[in-house]
């Protein structure tokens, strides 16, 4: 499905990303790991087109298609679903009239009518349930005065919508207290399927303990530096990030 | 100065002697302004001699003033003498088809979503939808009358139903007001009259849509409304249309008189040519509009979108001298290019328990400036008063310019004055969270200005609400990347 080689990207004149190599599959989970600043936020932006950075040198390719040749919307239109750390805030805008919007620049995108009201708010109402959010807090302005809780079960609510082919969930786990964290992570584990695959960016083994992984990469410098699978994620959770430094440097 | 106006007196009534009257069977007056041309107008309209008099006294006040300077507006200087003040209804060789339509204004149509009978009649085909359109305004002309509501041309009003006219004409906007309002009570050319008879609440929306004799008086328009004691109606002006029009400089008066119990919603779309991109021609629109709250407990209510004219001048206001009367104004104006609005309301509180409420959504985008100006007047009678104001502005790109220009008189100190104003811009990071939902930038643009203005929108009725989105989208495509 999705198929990075020899990434490099860069904000600036900052080298951030230092060639990375990921193949993501249908059906996967991939979890990225990391310390602050080695790239994990990078590569979610690079991959859903954040203009500020700029690719410098290999490539992606998300279903066969070129993906960095495609405008943001073009590639959220092909199934890329970033689920954001920071959620913005836009006054006056519903989430409900939001999702309608995109929901119909998708599917007109794919051939598809747009829905009507009745349809719309039938497939609203179905995963509502999935992430437990209330349909007052989706009549509000989006994000406008929303908890930090609400805010990420919004976005999982919005993938739950949109039902992309893949979806970047940039440390959802952030700002989340335990029981926010649950059920953000059914809502997940509700979505997952064998024909979608999910990379999961996080700074804790905690999110994992949720939303078991098939695969478990640490990102230091801009690289992919170990790959493993969910057990990785516990060791890291032992002994650190230093460890995996202090290995590097021996090398 | 009373020198001046005896000369041109004495030298017009001179001019007079010899025979503009042989002149009457002419189509349009010269250009230029002078006594003979507001007695032209007045004798090609066959107005009674009141009113001629009062042009004339509109005439010679507007010679002793000078255009005012004060609002945030730059322009060439208006050459007043190179203007035509009287052209009868043209019959000037219309299109036949809609082929014969510059496509991008059909384009525009079509992203309005506008029937291809009203496309036709915006572009001026001659076809039989103009019949239709008369006849439907005959079928409903007949209903409001059943009611005793008239509402009908100025011309009409003048000879049907003179004593209204001369009692309420200039009450709210008197002739000498402003410099614009004198130039429009002397040389009006038409417009609308309406008058809600006491306990009638008017059962449709009042659309100029449905004005017969609409053609070709946009120029110099004036409407005046009278709701008599407990009346209702709500009042649409304009056209999400693109207008286009060969005058550039536009000056309307519109005046409401409410009494006792009355409301009045009057909801503004303009949408007049703004000039191309680079900025050269467009439309002067420079209007006075007020609304005087006569009666106790009456209330008047303005709702505008503006997005059209090179230049906005414009300032809804309400005189709130009956107690416990009511004055709202909802703005959103949009400019883009190199538009330029100056745009706001005046609320004066006369009365006891008055309130006014004002909301202000300015949008700049392009090179385009945008400025608010109100003033909020608690009169020392005025026990009670209560006024909340709230004006944001909103920029898109780093070219343009928002301007708040509040004024705030308080005699009385029982008043509560609020005003908060914000000024933001359209994030990156909003346009972004849009397009990776699938959203692309234009309609991201769209979704997030029709958010910001919601407030306003909302007070429009439903379809002109609907129409006023589109446009707003319209207005600022291409404005952002």
């Amino acid at each position: 499905m999705l198929k990075i080689q020899n990434l490099h990207a860069q904000i600036e004149d900052k080298p951030i990303l230092n060639g990375i190599n990921l193949t993501v599959n249908a059906g996967e989970v991939h979890a990225i790991m990391g310390p602050n600043g080695s790239g994990k936020s990078t590569l979610a932006a690079t991959l859903s087109g954040r203009e500020e950075y700029t690719v410098t040198d290999g490539t992606v390719e998300f279903m066969g298609k070129n993906l960095l040749e495609m405008a943001p919307e073009e590639r959220a239109r092909e199934g890329v679903f970033l689920a954001f750390q920071y959620p913005v805030e836009i006054p006056g805008v519903s989430t409900i009239n939001f999702m309608k919007t995109a929901l119909n620049q998708i599917r007109t995108h794919r051939g598809e009518a747009p829905l009507d009201a009745v349809a719309f708010l039938k497939l609203m109402k179905e995963k509502m349930k999935l992430v437990e959010i209330d349909q007052s807090l989706l009549n509000r302005s989006l994000n406008e005065g929303f908890s930090g809780g609400e805010k990420k079960r919004n976005e999982i609510f919005q993938m739950a919508m949109l039902e992309p082919r893949l979806a970047i969930l940039d440390e959802t786990d952030s700002g989340l207290d335990i029981d926010a964290l649950r059920i953000v992570a059914n809502g997940v584990n509700a979505l997952r399927s064998k024909n979608n695959a999910i990379i999961v960016v996080t700074h804790y083994q905690r999110l994992l303990d949720y939303i078991v992984p098939d695969f478990v990469h640490v990102l230091y410098k801009g690289r992919i530096v170990k790959s493993g699978t969910k057990e990785l994620a516990l060791e890291l959770e032992e002994k650190g990030y230093d460890w995996i430094k202090a290995g590097l440097a021996t090398v | 100065m009373a020198k001046d106006d005896h000369i041109i007196q004495e030298i017009t009534t001179k001019e007079y002697e010899h025979g503009w009257v042989a002149n009457l069977e002419s189509e349009s007056a010269p250009k230029g302004l002078s006594e003979e041309i507001v007695r032209f107008i007045s004798q090609r309209k066959s107005e009674p001699e009141w009113l001629l008099e009062w042009r004339l006294k509109a005439y010679r006040h507007w010679l002793t003033m000078e255009e005012p300077k004060w609002p945030n507006v730059t322009y060439p200087a208006i050459n007043y003498q190179d203007i035509i003040y009287y052209s009868a209804p043209k019959k000037k060789a219309s299109p036949k088809s809609l082929d014969e339509i510059d496509p991008e204004l059909l384009k525009t149509f079509e992203k309005l979503g506008i029937s291809l009978t009203e496309q036709k009649r915006l572009t001026g085909i001659a076809v039989d939808a103009v019949l239709d359109s008369v006849s439907v305004a005959t079928t409903f002309k007949e209903k409001l009358g059943e009611l005793g509501i008239i509402f009908c041309s100025f011309s009409e009003a003048v000879h049907e139903h003179p004593d209204l006219v001369k009692k309420y004409l200039g009450s709210v906007v008197p002739a000498t007001d402003n410099y614009f309002a004198a130039l429009n009570s002397a040389v009006f050319s038409d417009g609308s009259f309406c008058y809600i008879p006491a306990g009638v609440r008017c059962p449709m929306e009042l659309s100029t849509y449905f004005r017969i004799n609409a053609a070709n008086t946009g120029q110099f328009e004036r409407t005046l409304i009278v709701a008599e004691e407990g009346s209702y109606v709500s009042y649409l002006e304009g056209c999400t249309a693109p207008m286009r029009d060969e005058n550039q400089l536009h000056a309307a008066v519109v005046e409401i008189y409410a009494m006792k119990n009355a409301e009045v919603k009057y909801s503004t779309v303009q949408n007049w040519y703004p000039g191309n991109k680079e900025g050269v021609g467009g439309i002067y629109n420079f209007v006075t509009k007020r609304g005087l709250c006569a009666g106790d407990h009456s209330k008047i209510s303005w709702t505008q979108v503006e997005t059209g004219s090179a230049i906005t001048w414009k300032y809804p206001s309400c005189v709130l001298k009956g107690d416990y009367s009511v004055g709202e104004f909802y703005s959103v104006a949009v400019t883009n290019n190199f538009q330029q609005a100056d745009t706001g309301t005046k609320m004066i509180h006369l009365g006891k328990h008055t309130k006014s409420r004002i909301v202000s959504k300015g949008i700049s985008a392009g090179k385009s400036q945008n400025s608010y100006r109100g003033q909020v007047h608690i009169h020392k009678r005025a026990v009670n008063a209560r006024n909340f104001s709230q004006c944001d502005s909103l920029l898109l790109g780093d070219k343009c310019g928002a301007h708040t220009f509040p004024y705030i008189d308080v005699e009385n100190d029982s008043a509560r004055v609020e005003h908060e104003a914000t000024t933001s811009k359209i994030g990156e990071d909003q346009i972004f969270y849009c397009q990776q939902r699938g959203i692309d930038e234009e309609a991201a643009v769209a979704l997030i200005v029709n958010g910001y203005a919601k407030e306003v929108l909302n007070q429009l009725p439903m379809e002109f609400a609907v129409e006023a989105q589109k446009l707003l989208a319209l207005t600022l495509e291409g404005s952002v990347g």
